[in-house]
């Protein structure tokens, strides 16, 4: 079976051919780099995604979080559940561990509280 | 006196910011609208940027947190909630703040980094009225990312621009359904990778060639006529469609935001909307720079950052009196190539100008060509679209004696 692929690494995009037989790659071409050849087989065996959304904290803010990992792409919307089922209490800073082990990502926040420059200064991180 | 202000703090001020430090300059000032540092970034807070710059994967808010640290660390000096009002063509800025008041700052070097702003429904002139549900993308984008409101849950997006897909996803995982995003072109404005992760991902149908031709709904949107459109673009009555909807999103093109370098009589350019600059991003108005998405609207913003050290470098020249122009050689495009950036060349050096092309070519030679029609570069491109912008580095040998130069497409 041959598929076609936009391949979702960089803002490239390039069009990836792949023969698959038996349930295994066995040829992938028309990729610029081997991230791009990974991201093909990774698509026909088990596709993932990285999920990006917000998180409602105590006091009724949103926070950006992602999961540092990407996650299997049929849990994209399991996964939005439980981040939305969840809230939070302040201060959060970037890089903070929010949930732990979800799909087997952990999800972190990608900002702050947005009134403080995204809390770098308490951070200590400059 | 100031030595250098920089107009805006989003990833182009604070990456000119950064680069004319390095340059030895340390009385800078950023002066930014909004309350933190970072610009529109903020508000995306998907992944995908950075890859160019940094080498890994990167959302908004991070991206612009790694620049929101180079600034601290080198205490270069901001104001925030700072609204510049009015910039003179000799760098008289007149500001306002609350803890301020009106306020003038003389400088010896400007630098514009105002950005672009979304172009708003008024300017498309879709019939029908005007109820409350229809939003820009990036407004919509600020709502759900930032205020933690969601704007809708039945949604129509008109235009296929990355800011539609990226918000047709976020939508989607935040419960709306969206029906469809139509594209008046036949082909889309955004990037593969997001047709492909933002709607293919979800089933969200991409209708090329298609426009919304009649908003319904008194107080609130209750939904849309969508119609197909002919070569000239010109809706087809018989193909028309109601799609019932209570949220439309306008991602119809950015505006580079120039109402200071206006007053500033900076030139213009009609195409870009952007200033006319050179190989330094100098524009007409000596000691007055601009990058960034005010100068032309950009793909990624790692080339943001890119061309704002551009512009950070050549304002720390300027200041320090090494900055001299010798040459003149206007750098014109064939039509085919829509615009280039620079529009001149002042100094013979290499130099390498950014350009988009007008439609979607297959198999062209970009040829550069003296004013004698002598060929001083050539590269060939299997694919060119309006979409993605091409870059290409003239070397400087081939520019001296040149008197103008002219990019064409040969197909």
């Amino acid at each position: 079976m041959k598929r076609n692929l936009t391949c979702i690494v960089c803002p490239m995009g390039c069009s990836i051919d792949v023969n698959i037989e038996n349930g295994e790659v066995i040829d992938i071409s028309g990729n610029s780099c081997p991230r791009g050849a990974e991201y093909a087989k990774n698509e026909c065996i088990s596709p993932v995604r990285t999920v990006t959304t917000t998180i409602r904290c105590s006091d009724g803010s949103v926070i950006p979080v992602k999961t540092d990992m990407p996650i299997p792409k049929d849990k994209v919307f399991e996964c939005m559940k439980i981040i939305n089922h969840t809230s939070i209490p302040l201060p959060v800073y970037p890089g903070d561990v929010i949930i732990k082990d979800v799909f087997g990502s952990n999800i972190v926040a990608t900002g702050g509280t947005y009134n403080d420059n995204c809390g770098c200064k308490k951070q200590g991180r400059f | 006196m100031t030595e250098l202000v920089i107009i805006g703090g989003g990833p182009a001020g604070m990456s000119a910011a950064v680069a004319a430090y390095e340059r030895g300059i340390r009385d800078i000032l950023i002066l930014e609208r909004d309350s933190s540092l970072g610009g529109i970034l903020q508000q995306c807070i998907h992944n995908g940027f950075g890859l160019h710059k940094f080498g890994e994967e990167l959302t908004g808010p991070e991206y612009a947190l790694k620049y929101i640290n180079m600034v601290f660390k080198r205490h270069i000096r901001y104001k925030l909630n700072t609204m510049v009002l009015d910039i003179t063509n000799n760098k008289v800025i007149t500001a306002t703040n609350e803890t301020d008041g009106i306020f003038k700052i003389e400088a010896k070097a400007v630098i514009l980094a105002m950005g672009c702003r979304e172009r708003p429904k008024g300017a498309l002139n879709i019939a029908g009225t005007r109820p409350s549900g229809i939003y820009t993308a990036g407004t919509a984008q600020k709502f759900v990312n930032m205020k933690g409101y969601m704007p809708g849950k039945n949604v129509v997006i008109l235009g296929s621009g990355d800011i539609g897909l990226i918000m047709a996803r976020r939508m989607t995982l935040e419960g709306a359904k969206v029906h469809a995003v139509c594209e008046l072109m036949p082909y889309s404005g955004g990037l593969p990778r997001n047709i492909e992760q933002c709607l293919n991902d979800f089933n969200i149908p991409l209708k090329l060639s298609h426009t919304v031709t009649k908003i319904h709904g008194k107080e609130r949107l209750e939904g849309v006529t969508i119609a197909r459109v002919d070569e000239s673009r010109n809706p087809i009555p018989e193909t028309e469609e109601y799609i019932s909807c209570d949220t439309l999103l306008l991602s119809v093109g950015l505006i580079p935001e120039n109402e200071l370098s206006k007053t500033a009589k900076v030139e213009l350019s009609h195409i870009t909307s952007g200033a006319v600059v050179d190989q330094d991003r100098q524009t007409n108005a000596e000691g007055i720079f601009a990058c960034g998405n005010v100068l032309h609207v950009h793909d990624l913003v790692d080339f943001v950052s890119e061309e704002a050290e551009i512009a950070g470098k050549s304002a720390a020249e300027y200041i320090n009196g090494t900055l001299k122009k010798t040459v003149n050689i206007p750098i014109k495009t064939d039509g085919k190539v829509r615009y280039s950036v620079p529009q001149m060349i002042t100094r013979e050096k290499d130099i390498t100008v950014y350009f988009r092309v007008a439609d979607v070519f297959h198999n062209v030679k970009i040829n550069v060509k003296n004013e004698n029609g002598e060929l001083v570069f050539s590269k060939r491109r299997t694919k060119a679209v309006p979409g993605e912008m091409e870059s290409i580095t003239i070397k400087e040998d081939k520019i001296k004696n040149a008197k103008e130069l002219y990019i064409e497409l040969e197909e």
